[in-house]
């Protein structure tokens, strides 16, 4: 017991010190971070910045009227014929537009619009949308309906979901819930993998250092491999909560730094774009953030155990890294396979047979529990579940150290599934 | 020390050690000898627990060998090597602390052969830093640190530089001297014919021989004797009841005869019959080297072409 802690603390301190580990850990919030960060000073430019002067030459004779400015848009007349107008753009040094309304456009529903500049995105959009509200007025006033009487007829109806469990009724989100779904799959199909190969490198890295001989004449292989195992994990788990810690840490001194901008806002488009955040800010509310962090590492740990096993009898058959594709693969299979599907049939049927299934099954659980927990999943599932992943670790821990006491010691000897089979069975 | 009983290791296809029995006295040197694949290896990682026979016992100063006895034997296995990125320093604590040492008396016997094998400006370092002859002090240090009172060494001049090699038999020696068994396994007997007081034959996983290294060579005596004498230009006359020439020499000054004394005759009784016709300036007796003898027992008319590849 004493020699596995030894193992662990030199596994452990070996891989954190790693300038590698530090600066992985770091620069991924900051990464993360630093792209939400340029995201949002990006959009808040195109919204906030942006003023355009458009000339309106209108040949329809009733668009004009309708326009309204706002903070990006100015509307003016244009001057003169289409020509002159037209000219007056091509040298105008600030970003101006020229809107040609034709007199056919009730029927057409085609604008012109000529710009100094490339067109932005957000000036076409306003446009469009003006344009076609005055039209559908236009349209219905001719159609002989009372325009004023269609806006007091304007319903809506909003929805209030509600899910009802034993514990009572609480608030439910389906997007959310998916969202949060698809980035559980992401990282516990990442993590486990990055952290089970780390495993096979380790162990790879002391059969061609043949250090291997040395270590196992005074403790026992499996104490070696568990003891691997375990400092790896603990590596993963580090870094977890760094990274939580990190991002929470950046997360409120950036959104700090942001929020003197956010008052600033105005105009409609920012109150769109406030109401949809405030949405996402709501959805998100009503996720438990600490019931999945929970989970996320219940599963993480028990699938990193089960599937760094199996990586660790590859890396005691093979003699270097190149020879593990043919070994690594069909062990990867059941886990890639369910990340695949997350992304379709279990997040789309959550408590689904196939769902329930793979999430019983422990090389698949930890992928399709996680994607399952966001949209709520009863406990005795969940129990059952974690109780035939331990047992799964346990199964695969023991084939693997049965393979590991064989392989460590063959040098040279190209192995096969045959062969890895043989070593499986001899006795100790 | 250590007692071997009929120890039986069988791999799926092959037997590696068939009912193999030996005892190693305490405080001797003693040869584990054989061509590669007579079993060496296999028995050796039996002995340090690696694996365990499929048949048989060992037994460790009077107790069954068993994990207490770990820390007890040092091992320098054939295929060895450090961990490249790690520094020294760290590396020899960590492998002494394996061994079951604590970290203090770790530290201390660390700087006490780093002192002695002239190396502590090392500590820091790490191994890929390091020459190859340097690795390999350190490797021996790592084998010797934890004091065990029984080292094994594989094939430990393979690899080594010939100063190297020199310095490690010293230490090993001194070790010796100290208290400690040492288990020398080679394939290149001539290497550790010197060195040991007490030597096992392995081949094709069985024991084909024991002995201290004196006895085995007294029964292979021939009662062949090797003599050179002042050249004369007479020839010798030679008496077949007393001796017969295996082969004479002659190289300007000298002359030399290998002779085999008859049975019931003694070699004073040849030299008697010698000296009066030339003069005698050196004698001695030919003894088989242990490689020799090794070659003679395994080497069975019809295996007479294998013999070769034996050793390579």
């Amino acid at each position: 017991m004493n020699k596995i802690w030894l193992i662990i603390q030199r596994e452990y301190s070996s891989r954190v010190k790693k300038k590698s580990f530090l600066l992985v850990t770091f620069l991924v919030p900051l990464f993360f971070i630093g792209a939400y960060a340029l995201l949002f000073f990006l959009t808040k430019d195109s919204f906030e910045n942006k003023h355009a002067q458009v000339q309106v030459l209108d040949e329809s004779g009733f668009v004009r009227d309708g326009l309204r400015n706002n903070s990006n848009v100015t509307f003016i007349n244009a001057i003169g014929t289409s020509e002159q107008a037209k000219n007056h753009i091509s040298t105008a040094k600030k970003e101006t537009y020229l809107l040609i309304v034709p007199k056919d456009v009730l029927n057409s529903q085609r604008i012109e619009l000529y710009s100094s500049t490339k067109a932005s995105f957000t000036i076409q959009e306003i446009i469009s949308n003006q344009i076609e509200g005055i039209i559908r007025n236009q349209a219905l006033k001719s159609a002989g309906i009372d325009i004023n009487l269609l806006e007091t007829i304007r319903p809506h109806v909003s929805i209030s979901a509600r899910e009802l469990t034993a514990e009572g009724e609480k608030d439910s989100s389906t997007g959310a819930a998916m969202g949060i779904a698809i980035s559980l799959s992401i990282i516990i199909y990442v993590a486990l993998f990055l952290y089970g190969t780390q495993v096979m490198r380790g162990i790879i890295e002391e059969k061609t250092n043949r250090i291997i001989e040395v270590v196992i004449s005074s403790v026992k292989p499996f104490q070696l491999m568990i003891g691997k195992i375990i400092g790896i994990g603990l590596v993963g788990l580090t870094q977890f909560a760094l990274w939580i810690v990190l991002t929470l840490g950046l997360s409120s001194v950036t959104g700090t730094l942001m929020s003197p901008a956010n008052d600033h806002k105005q105009g409609t488009e920012h109150v769109d774009q406030a109401g949809v955040s405030a949405k996402i800010m709501d959805a998100m509310k009503t996720v438990d953030f600490t019931r999945i962090i929970g989970y996320f590492l219940v599963f993480f740990i028990g699938g990193y155990m089960l599937y760094s096993a199996l990586f660790a009898a590859v890396g005691s058959a093979v003699d270097n890294e190149t020879e593990t594709q043919q070994f690594t693969f069909p062990i990867i299979m059941p886990l890639l396979f369910t990340y695949i599907l997350s992304f379709g049939v279990l997040i789309n049927d959550p408590n689904g047979t196939l769902a329930i299934w793979l999430s019983m099954i422990p090389f698949t659980s930890p992928v399709a529990m996680l994607v399952r927990i966001p949209f709520g999943v009863s406990d005795w599932q969940i129990l059952l579940s974690i109780v035939f992943l331990v047992a799964g670790f346990v199964f695969t821990t023991w084939v693997a150290s049965r393979i590991y006491r064989v392989g460590i010691l063959m040098y040279g000897k190209k192995a096969s599934f045959k062969e890895i089979f043989k070593w499986f069975r001899y006795r100790s | 020390m250590l007692t071997i009983k009929n120890i039986v290791k069988e791999y799926a296809a092959h037997r590696a050690l068939d009912n193999v029995s030996m005892q190693v006295k305490k405080g001797s040197i003693f040869g584990l000898l054989g061509p590669n694949g007579a079993g060496k290896t296999s028995l050796i990682r039996i002995i340090n627990q690696i694996t365990a026979p499929d048949n048989g016992e060992v037994w460790f100063d009077g107790e069954r060998l068993g994990p207490s006895h770990i820390h007890r034997i040092g091992y320098l296995p054939e295929e060895r090597g450090l961990y490249k990125k790690m520094k020294i320093g760290e590396q020899m604590l960590y492998l002494a602390q394996l061994k079951g040492m604590s970290k203090q008396e770790a530290i201390q016997r660390c700087k006490y052969w780093f002192e002695k094998m002239e190396m502590t400006s090392w500590w820091g370092k790490k191994v890929e830093d390091l020459s190859k002859g340097m690795q390999q002090k350190v490797q021996f240090v790592a084998t010797v640190l934890h004091r065990p009172d029984l080292i094994i060494l594989d094939e430990p001049f393979s690899g080594f530089d010939p100063v190297n090699v020199n310095v490690i038999k010293e230490e090993i020696l001194a070790l010796n001297k100290d208290g400690a068994t040492i288990i020398f396994s080679t394939h290149r007997m001539e290497s550790v014919e010197e060195l040991c007081d007490y030597i096992v034959l392995l081949n094709k996983s069985k024991k084909i021989m024991d002995g201290s290294v004196r006895d085995i060579r007294n029964t292979y005596r021939t009662n062949t004797y090797r003599i050179v004498y002042m050249h004369t230009d007479q020839a010798i006359k030679t008496n077949a009841n007393l001796f017969i020439i295996d082969q004479q020499n002659t190289d300007g000054e000298t002359g030399s005869l290998t002779v085999k004394v008859a049975d019931g005759k003694t070699i004073n009784e040849v030299l008697a019959f010698l000296i009066p016709q030339v003069t005698i300036q050196e004698l001695k007796e030919v003894i088989p080297s242990i490689h020799d003898i090794f070659v003679q027992q395994v080497t069975s008319p019809s295996q007479h072409t294998l013999s070769n590849s034996l050793y390579e």
